[in-house]
Order: structure tokens, then C-alpha cells, then sequence
């Protein structure tokens, strides 16, 4: 049979005992609106996994249910007994129906029309069915509840021809119950409850410690008779521990599995291209997790398919390619497993959702209209929400999102959503790593243990002679391979010990963590082994606290916490709460914000910033040992002359005053831009406003709350050492770049300034033959490829066809590099084809375009 | 003594109106647990603090292979902590399904009473305690507060399970 189907009867059969006891108590309690949403999850879930199946009797009957309970969940009917018993016929004719798919492998044959006759009645009329449907519902049910009570009846079929001759309600395939379809399944595989495997692992857990003390005992006792026993007993407790582990987990694809299916037979339903694409299925996961996520992700990928994308035929009227893409990701990321399902479709209403938010009662107008967008979406978590004009049979009864929440927030998850109009919508879960096994690495902290996730740890460094923890006023920074990454002190954030002063010495250890955005140092007294962990949540008291993910036992016995380095990231107040992870890995890390360096330089009192990724060293140098050098001031720094260059106006300080320097470094060639004050290190998303007449600067943003002016580095550095880039004025290569997103010029622009390119950017391909025509000239072109107007195919093509551009290599910039794009560029006239996010590959390709270009000449 | 005090709810019925009660010494006062929720008791021995964790906890420790969350019974009750090196019990109960530890001074022994001797906490008891307190026993020559472990247990936020 198929696997699908006989997982299908395993499951539904757990939901429907479940259905039964709900609804009698729904008889007793007609006006709970909690068993109402339940009993109405339970249906719809029901229904939603035979609709993809194709089961198109079970469907039917499920709807029709569905649609009553519907009613009775929104309070726009009064629950009746007679509405119950008919909910009850449905629930065993499904029954009855599943029983025939057991036995036969498919659908039995029936006719239910009465019944969905009367379900349909209550539905629409006043909840008084007509006599006569009644009857006949009443005329079936005798015989169904019959064969359920006694065993009689198949002692009765053999000797009754004419049952046989009945619709196949009949008792044939009812006398078989549930228990015997079952039966009929092969038996690979067996249920074991989740109850029996914690029991297992807890009693594995135990033999281990056990085992461990007794290896203890043995090694001071010497040579004994046991020594040999002993070792056998370890070998076979290790391997019973591991395969009990091995039990709980299972790889997210197992939860999977289903959806390539689910989403081909969505698509042919709703008539469109769809493109599943699965990445990370490896990631484990504890099944108990598993199970509770495999429905929200049902729901979350169907919602996807019916709702986030659109016809082709719209789609192809917007510019996007005919057939839709969801894309499925999973990844373990510090003490959490996030799952991430995207689809490049229309995005959320977001003005339908204010409306309903307000329709609902919700919100007033006046606080949606107030909200933030974010916020807005996040209305379709609340029960009963729904924005789907019309209901299908896949989807759009506003049963689904608010199933996802609770699932997901019960096992201490959580889900968000980001949605950006026309581009698409991003559903990211979140779920603790409660009983996954990871591999943690022990750190101590004043006397107390800790244990971090391996995987979020870039690299263990011991503040030695070499490497020297600096102070900027009381935070404490490292500096690794030229780059400034801030430490937090682990004891002291959480209590054990006081806070260092600023410029008091540092001895330990420093574990360079990534957390969900940012990098920071990890600050500890000493650093042990790592050990496989098998991760416990935390008891409900303590659940409150970021620091931690869970909790886990030693090999020796004793407890310790696990640190959860996004939280901790949170609390030292690193990166910034509100992650977007807009369109995949790429975005959602370049949109986490940068880590800026704010300074005040020149006596200006508007402060400086500039991206601390490009600062190698931050020094206070004594007066004195300033000189000037050729009517410039220098300093002799690590047995080297370095320039130093002022921001502005600048004074040499005299007597025992410092002189605040950033310093850059390029290999051998170093350089010192002299500020007034440094002020702080922040990280921030920054929203630059350019301003072409401040030169030096590459524009204006608000940093906490006040203007700042952003430095443009490539400019001071070129100004303080023209040969900084290693080329002569006239030499540096002029670029333009034709870029319609703001958050990638500003993202590209700094880069390749940086990196000795004069760039020059458009927004679109029409302000860059604005460019052309008025005679500018650049020895390259980077262009976007989809871009409002003119696209960059567009683009090249023109610049091939006539003008003083024609000859100039064009780089096409794209978000989707697939060799069908890149064929498509090469013969549109694109010399190259990198994808955007990638700076190495972006300059490589300059280079590598440039030189064509020289040798061509 | 009147009749509806008789007829309160108790949660952990024993038969004959009495009740079990496991005594217990905390700062010099004689207290009690029902026995019914008790699972264990053993001494109060490597505990693993919890940073940043909410007044009264005293940390985790490891019950045979299971986390078990401690609580400081001292400072739930509003008492001086323990001198250093003081031996401490351990009392594992059950709440919710969960398993916690009450740190208290010492243990003694379990105790059938009957409800005839049970009186409501006196309004004057300290709200510390009267917070914590099902009932107090007159025993002979002493007296015995009755502490509810659900309510020990009932730390503010921590009930309801967090969000981020």
C-alpha cells in the first residue's frame, strides 16, 4: 500500500478517537468555544490531508462538517444535538470510509448523499432539517453504531447475502473495526509512544552515569577480574545510548516528504507553476518536535501555494517568471533550529489585512492605520483571520495560521512572517533545540560551568602576549586579522562577578560566537573539552531566560546550563531584535545592520561613523610622538612611518594630551585618520541619505537618533596616500553602477569605493543613458538585471548598439545567477554575470573584465 | 472549629479526614508537605546555579538522569539564607507533571493528622508565609504550618512559558 496513505489511516484514525471524546463533549458543554475550535482543527486537518490525496468521498464529507462546524466555531449558529449527531454521521462514515481504504487500498464506493443533504441543511437553513432527511440519516446509523457495540455481526454477514448487496456501509467492511485494518498494514515499522523512549533515554542516561562511576571505582583498584566485564558492559552502554538517541531523531526531511507531492497536486487544483525547492532536510531534529511541526508546515506550504503565489498568468503580467518558487530551508542557527518557508509571490495584502483586522474587531482603524507593516501581518496569527476572498477546499477558512502559532509556541517556538509586496512572503519558525543532541563546547566562568553550542563557535582565542583585549572607554574590544569584534564578559552578564573597568587587563579565553546576526566575543575564564549533549528544555520557571537554551547532564554527572548565544547577543545588547530576513541567507545577513564605529573628529559636533569592519586598530597616541614630515604630520608605528591624516580641522596636541587615531591597514601600508573622540560602537541598519557636495563623506544617516555623517573612506584614504590603492590618480578605474535598490548601492558603492574603484551610481538604466549621452565615460559597467523600466538586458543592449559605451565591459549584478541567466546575459551583451551579494566574486569579475579590456587595447 | 472549615476541598484526600504530612524544619519552624505529592527526599547536594534565574531558585541539579529545578524554601519564606556548610535536604514533589526540589534544613518524620486540629493561618502570619501556607496544626506543645507546593512553585511570569 502506499506509504502515504497508510500513514494517512494511522493518523487519521488517532484523530478521529480524538474527534469522538470532543464531541460528547461538546454535547455536554454546547457553548465551549475551545472544544468548537478543536473539534473544527481536528476536521479540517482531517480534510486537508485527504484533499491531497485524492480521496475525493472522504473530502466531500469532511467539507461538508467542516462548513457546519464552521458555523457553530464563529457562534453564527447554535449547537443542537441534532447538529451534533449529524457532525457524528460524518465522523463515521469517514470512519467507514477509511476502513474500505485499509482493506481495498482505495476508496470504497457509497453514496452519502443524505448525509451531506442534511449537513447541508443545518448549514443553510434554520438548523430544522426535513423530516425525511433525518430519517435516512437515522436509517443508517443504527446499523453503523450496531456493528461498532458487538461482536455479532460478523457471525450475522455470512448468512445475510442481502448485506452484501448493500452500499458498502454495510456491514462487511464495518465488522472489520479499526483494530483489523491495522492489521492489514505491513509491518515494518511500530508506534512506540514518546513516553516509552523518554523512559528508555532517561534509564540510558542513568546506565551511563552509572557506568562512568564504576570505570572510576575500577581504575584505582588496579588490575581486577572485573577490568575485563567492565569494558564490555562500557562498550555496550555507549552503544545503547547512542541508539536510543538515535530513536528521537529524525532529519526535518522526514516531515517533508509529503510536500512535493502536496504542492504538484496544488498546483494542477490552482492551475499553476509551482517549484518546490528543499534545502537543509538533513537537519535533525528530536521527532517530538517533528510531529508537532509536520502539520504547521503542511498548512504554511498549502497557504503558500494558494494564497503567496499568484496565476501564471499574473505573474507573468508583473514580470516574473511563469512559474512560482517556495523555497523550504532548515538550519540549525546557535541553540535553535529555524524553518524557513518563502515564496517569491505577491506578498500580503497588507491594506486587506488593516480592513479585516478592523472588521474583526481586532484593532480600531486608528491603531492599524498607526501600526508598523511588520506588525500588521502578524494579524494573521489570530484565531479565525482570514484574508482569502473566496474559500477553497485547500485553503482560506482562517484555520491555518492560528493552528501554526499554537503548535509551534507550545513546544516554546515561534513563527514570524515578513512580506514585501510583490516580491514575496518569508514564514520563519523557530524552535528551540529541546532534546536534539548537539556536540557543546564547556566553558567556565568565575567557578561556574557553561555549556555553548559548537556549532556557533568561529573560534576559540586565549588573550595572551599576541593577542591583547583593547578598551574603547568601558567596552571591551579584540582585535582578530584587522577587524574590531566587541567581547561581552560572560560572569559578569550574568551576575557571577562585577563588571571590568574600562582598561583593566584581561586574562582567559575569548569563543568568537556568530549568533542569529551578529559576531561578538564570548569572554571566559577557561575553556574545557566539548561534549555530545543531549539538550533539555528548562522547567517552566526559568523558561524566561534568554541566557540559556536548556540544560543538560554531564558524563560526570552534573548539570549545566546551555548558552544560547543569540540571547546573550540580546542582552549585551548586540544586533539588533528585530532580524528581517527578507529573501534568503544572503539578505537576511546583509540586512542585519553593520557594526558602526561613531566618532566626533574636526571639531564638529555632529558625529562620524564609519563601518568598523574597515578600521584595523583603534590607537591614543602621546603628543609627542607626532612629527611632521614633509609639512605633514607622521608617526613612526610598529618600526614603520605612518601618514596621518586630519578629519578636518586639526591642532597638534601638545604635553601629555593623546591623539585618538583610527588606523587602516592594506598589507604593508598603513594610515592614521586623526579624530577628536571615539564615541561608541553600534549596530545598526543604516538608512544613508547621499550627499554629493560633503566631500569625504559618503552622505548622512540617523544613528541613534542623530545625524551622523558617514565617512567615505576610500576618499581620506586616497587623500592621505594617493598610492594607497596602489595605482596613480589617472589609473583608478572609473565604474558606474546601475542599481535600482537603495540598500544595494549602498551595500556595493562603499565596497567597491573601498576597494579603489571611482564609482558612480544610477538608479536606473534610463538616469545611465542620461549619463551616456551627456558624454561621461567609465572604464566599466555593473548593472543590475531587474530593474524598474528598462531592465538590465535592456540595458546592455542599448549600450551594445550604439554610442562611446559600446565597447565597455558590462557586468551584469543579479540576485539569481543560473546558467540560463547567464546564457541569456552573454547574448544580450553582458560581459560577465556575478551574483550580487558576493563582493570577492563582484571584483574578481571587475578585474578580470578590466584586464580584457587593457590587453584588448 | 466551624463546619465549612471541615468541608474545604483537600486536595489530596486521605482517608479518615486525616491527613499525611511529611515535617520539616526551615529557620526553626516545623512545617509540612502532603505526602502525596512528595517523590523523594535526599540531601541537597550539587546544585547547579542558575544565573540571572528569579529569587527563590536555588538552581538544577540531577536526579537520577532527570533536570530537576531546586527551589530555596528559605527564600520563598522571606529567611536569612543558610550558613555556609550547613547540611541541606532536598524534597523532590511533583507539580504539573514537572519534578522540583524544596531546599530545606532538614527532614523528620511523616505524620498522620487529623483535620479536627487543622486551623485557617492566622491574618497575622507574615505575608511571606501566608502566601505559601494551606493550614496550621496545633500538635502537642508545637504547632505546624502546612506549606502548599503549587503555591511554592508559583513563580510570578515563570507560569506561563515564554515567547521569544
Amino acid at each position: 500500500m502506499d506509504d502515504l496513505i497508510s500513514e494517512f489511516l494511522t493518523e487519521t484514525n488517532e484523530a478521529l478517537a480524538e474527534l469522538d471524546t470532543a464531541l460528547v463533549e461538546l454535547e455536554r458543554a454546547s457553548d465551549d468555544a475551545e472544544i468548537l475550535a478543536r473539534i473544527f482543527r481536528l476536521v479540517h486537518t482531517v480534510k486537508g490531508t485527504c484533499g491531497f490525496l485524492g480521496l475525493p468521498r472522504l473530502e466531500t464529507v469532511a467539507h461538508a462538517a467542516e462548513s457546519l462546524l464552521g458555523l457553530y466555531r464563529d457562534g453564527e449558529r447554535q449547537v443542537t444535538p441534532e447538529g451534533v449527531t449529524a457532525v457524528l454521521g460524518a465522523i463515521d462514515t469517514i470512519r467507514l470510509i477509511l476502513t474500505g481504504l485499509a482493506e481495498a487500498g482505495e476508496e470504497p464506493r457509497g453514496d452519502d448523499s443524505p448525509l451531506l443533504a442534511r449537513l447541508e441543511k443545518l448549514v443553510h437553513g434554520n438548523g430544522e432539517a426535513a423530516p425525511g432527511a433525518s430519517a435516512s440519516v437515522e436509517a443508517e446509523q443504527p446499523e453503523a453504531f450496531g456493528a461498532d457495540e458487538t461482536g455479532h455481526e460478523p457471525a450475522v454477514a455470512p448468512f445475510t447475502p442481502l448485506a452484501r448487496t448493500l452500499p458498502e456501509e454495510a456491514p462487511g467492511p464495518q465488522a472489520a473495526a479499526p483494530g483489523a485494518s491495522e492489521a492489514g498494514l505491513p509491518v515494518q515499522a511500530i508506534r512506540v509512544s514518546l513516553p516509552v523512549l523518554d523512559e528508555l533515554m532517561t534509564l540510558a542516561s542513568e546506565l551511563v552515569l552509572v557506568r562512568n562511576q564504576l570505570l572510576q571505582v575500577a581504575r584505582s583498584q588496579g588490575s581486577t577480574p572485573f577490568s575485563a566485564p567492565l569494558q564490555r558492559l562500557s562498550r555496550i552502554t555507549t552503544d545503547m545510548q547512542e541508539g536510543v538517541m538515535k530513536t528521537r531523531m529524525q532529519p526535518v526531511s522526514a516531515a517533508w516528504s509529503k510536500l512535493p507531492r502536496l504542492v504538484r497536486d496544488l498546483g494542477q487544483e490552482l492551475n499553476k507553476k509551482i517549484d518546490l525547492v528543499m534545502t537543509g532536510g538533513e537537519t535533525e531534529l528530536d521527532r517530538q518536535v517533528l510531529e508537532l511541526i509536520r502539520d504547521p508546515l503542511t498548512h504554511m506550504v498549502r497557504n503558500s501555494a494558494d494564497h503567496g503565489l499568484e496565476s501564471s498568468d499574473q505573474r507573468l503580467r508583473a514580470g516574473k517568471p511563469e512559474t512560482g518558487r517556495i523555497l523550504l530551508s532548515a538550519r540549525q542557527e546557535g541553540g535553535r533550529i529555524v524553518i524557513q518557508i518563502a515564496d517569491d509571490g505577491r506578498g500580503l495584502d497588507l491594506a486587506r489585512v488593516r480592513e479585516r483586522a478592523v472588521e474583526r474587531g481586532l484593532a480600531t482603524e486608528a491603531a492599524v492605520a498607526a501600526m508598523e507593516d511588520a506588525d500588521v501581518a502578524r494579524f494573521v496569527f489570530r484565531p479565525g483571520f482570514s484574508t482569502a476572498e473566496k474559500v477553497t477546499s485547500v485553503s482560506g477558512r482562517g484555520v491555518g495560521m492560528d493552528v501554526v502559532r499554537s503548535n509551534i509556541e507550545r513546544i516554546g517556538g515561534n513563527v514570524d512572517l515578513q512580506t514585501t509586496a510583490g516580491r514575496g512572503t518569508v514564514l520563519t519558525i523557530r524552535i528551540p533545540l529541546t532534546l536534539a543532541i548537539i556536540s557543546g563546547l564547556v566553558v567556565e566562568s568565575f567557578g561556574e560551568r557553561f555549556a555553548v553550542p559548537q556549532s556557533a563557535v568561529v573560534e576559540l582565542v586565549r588573550v595572551g602576549s599576541n593577542t591583547q583585549v583593547e578598551w574603547l572607554d568601558s567596552a571591551p574590544v579584540l582585535r582578530l586579522r584587522g577587524q574590531l569584534l566587541p567581547l561581552v564578559q560572560l560572569g559578569p552578564l550574568l551576575g557571577l562577578a562585577p563588571y571590568l573597568e574600562g582598561g583593566a587587563p584581561v586574562e582567559g579565553f575569548i569563543a568568537v560566537l556568530q549568533a542569529d546576526t551578529a559576531r561578538f566575543g564570548l569572554l571566559v575564564n577557561g575553556i574545557f573539552d566539548t561534549e555530545e549533549i543531549v539538550v533539555k528544555p528548562v522547567a517552566p520557571i526559568l523558561r524566561d531566560l534568554q541566557a540559556f537554551s536548556g540544560n543538560t547532564i554531564l558524563g560526570d554527572g552534573g548539570v549545566i546550563m546551555i548558552i544560547d548565544p543569540a540571547g546573550i547577543a540580546r542582552i549585551a545588547g548586540i544586533g539588533s531584535n528585530r532580524v528581517a530576513q527578507a529573501h534568503g541567507e544572503a539578505a537576511a545577513k546583509e540586512d542585519g545592520g553593520a557594526q558602526l564605529l561613531l566618532f566626533r573628529a574636526g571639531g564638529s559636533p555632529t558625529p562620524k561613523a564609519v563601518p568598523l569592519g574597515l578600521v584595523a586598530r583603534l590607537e591614543a597616541l602621546p603628543a609627542a610622538s607626532i612629527e611632521m614630515a614633509g609639512g605633514r604630520p607622521v608617526v613612526q608605528y610598529r618600526d614603520r612611518l605612518m601618514p596621518l591624516i586630519p578629519l578636518g580641522a586639526w591642532a597638534q596636541p601638545t604635553g601629555d594630551a593623546h591623539q585618538q587615531l583610527l588606523v587602516f591597514q592594506d598589507g604593508e601600508r598603513m594610515l592614521g585618520l586623526m579624530v577628536d573622540e571615539i564615541l561608541d560602537v553600534i549596530e545598526t541598519r543604516v538608512a544613508l541619505r547621499p550627499s554629493a557636495e560633503h566631500a569625504g563623506f559618503l552622505g548622512s544617516a540617523i544613528v541613534n537618533g542623530r545625524a551622523t555623517d558617514v565617512l567615505d573612506c576610500a576618499y581620506w584614504l586616497r587623500h592621505g596616500d594617493p598610492a594607497w590603492f596602489g595605482k596613480t590618480e589617472q589609473m583608478i578605474p572609473r565604474l558606474l553602477v546601475v542599481e535600482d535598490s537603495g540598500f544595494f548601492r549602498q551595500i556595493v558603492v562603499p565596497a567597491l569605493s573601498t576597494a579603489g574603484y571611482e564609482v558612480t551610481a544610477c538608479v536606473d538604466a534610463a538616469a545611465a543613458l542620461r549619463l551616456r549621452d551627456s558624454g561621461a565615460m567609465f572604464d566599466a559597467i555593473l548593472s543590475d538585471i531587474e530593474m524598474p523600466g528598462m531592465d538590465g538586458f535592456g540595458l546592455v543592449a542599448e549600450i551594445r548598439r550604439e554610442g562611446a559605451w559600446s565597447a565597455l565591459p558590462v557586468v551584469a549584478l543579479s540576485s539569481r545567477a543560473s546558467p540560463k541567466d547567464v546564457m541569456r546575459g552573454r547574448v544580450a551583451g553582458f560581459t560577465d554575470h556575478v551574483a550580487k551579494f558576493d563582493r570577492d566574486r563582484v571584483l574578481a569579475a571587475l578585474t578580470r573584465a578590466l584586464s580584457n579590456m587593457s590587453e584588448a587595447a | 472549629m466551624n463546619a465549612q472549615l471541615l468541608e474545604m476541598p483537600s486536595r489530596h484526600a486521605a482517608v479518615d479526614d486525616s491527613r499525611l504530612l511529611l515535617t520539616i524544619q526551615i529557620g526553626g519552624r516545623l512545617c509540612g508537605i502532603p505526602v502525596p505529592c512528595v517523590r523523594d527526599v535526599l540531601r541537597a547536594e550539587a546544585i547547579t546555579r542558575v544565573p540571572l534565574a528569579p529569587a527563590g531558585v536555588a538552581g538544577v541539579l540531577n536526579l537520577r538522569g532527570r533536570i530537576v529545578t531546586a527551589v530555596e524554601l528559605r527564600s520563598r519564606l522571606g529567611l536569612p539564607p543558610a550558613e555556609k556548610g550547613a547540611p541541606r535536604m532536598s524534597i523532590i514533589v511533583e507539580h504539573d507533571a514537572e519534578l522540583y526540589s524544596l531546599v530545606v534544613d532538614g527532614v523528620r518524620e511523616v505524620i498522620s493528622i487529623s483535620s479536627e486540629r487543622r486551623e485557617e493561618a492566622p491574618a497575622t502570619l507574615a505575608e511571606t508565609w501566608r502566601a505559601h501556607t494551606t493550614a496550621v496544626y496545633q500538635l502537642d506543645g508545637d504547632l505546624l504550618i502546612e506549606l502548599d507546593p503549587a503555591r511554592l512553585l508559583a513563580f510570578g511570569r515563570g507560569a506561563e512559558g515564554s515567547m521569544s
